[in-house]
């Protein structure tokens, strides 16, 4: 009964991290700018590979590699918002200006 | 269960194919590290199930922690980079 539960619960979690990993890839295809790219980039891996990992380390059940799964999500949830804030204040001090309402997609007034 | 594996690695796939294009034809460099971000993020999940699907979990592990760190430092070393040197936007 246990065994069961802590499976579906597992495959359950990881399927919610792809979904979310799916719909952060779409984000970085589709928004019209860097900044909101990277907003959805960075914010929805860190909560696939926090869905996907914490869902693995169910289905391995409790002994070495499921700390480890866990600390992959701990480096993860510490280092992915980290290089997206350099990658994004790099950006700005590039002269990257970010798109609003006046402007079209590659920044240009219209 | 194997099928299963099978399947979200597939999906997977498709979700590190999607960003490929914004590497490819990304209109400024900083486009292009962020996709490579996140298909190293996407890659330190397909190193893990496939650790599942074949049965071989411990050895896999260890093998996504050391990319996830040199996915990280690659991007911060790059942002660094562009930062002192200059880099207008493309």
């Amino acid at each position: 009964m246990i065994p069961a539960i802590a499976t579906a619960v597992g495959i359950g979690l990881v399927v919610a991290g792809i979904a979310f990993a799916l719909i952060g890839s779409i984000g970085v295809l589709r928004l019209p700018d860097f900044y909101t790219r990277i907003h959805a980039a960075s914010k929805l891996d860190t909560i696939s590979l926090g869905l996907c990992m914490t869902g693995l380390a169910i289905l391995q059940g409790p002994d070495l590699n499921a700390v480890k799964l866990i600390l992959i999500f701990v480096f993860a949830s510490i280092a992915n918002p980290a290089a997206a804030n350099a990658l994004g204040r790099s950006a700005i001090r590039a002269g990257l200006e970010p798109w609003s309402a006046g402007r079209d997609r590659k920044g240009a007034r219209r | 269960m194997n099928i299963a594996i099978f399947g979200m690695m597939l999906a997977l796939v498709v979700a590190v194919l999607l960003p490929l294009y914004r590497v490819v034809k990304g209109p400024t460099v900083f486009d292009r590290m962020m996709g490579v971000g996140v298909i190293g993020t996407k890659a330190v999940l397909l190193v893990c199930l496939a650790g599942f699907a074949y049965q071989r979990v411990d050895m896999f592990i260890d093998i996504a922690i050391s990319y996830a760190m040199l996915n990280f430092f690659g991007t911060v070393v790059v942002a660094k980079y562009l930062d002192h040197s200059g880099a207008r936007e493309r």
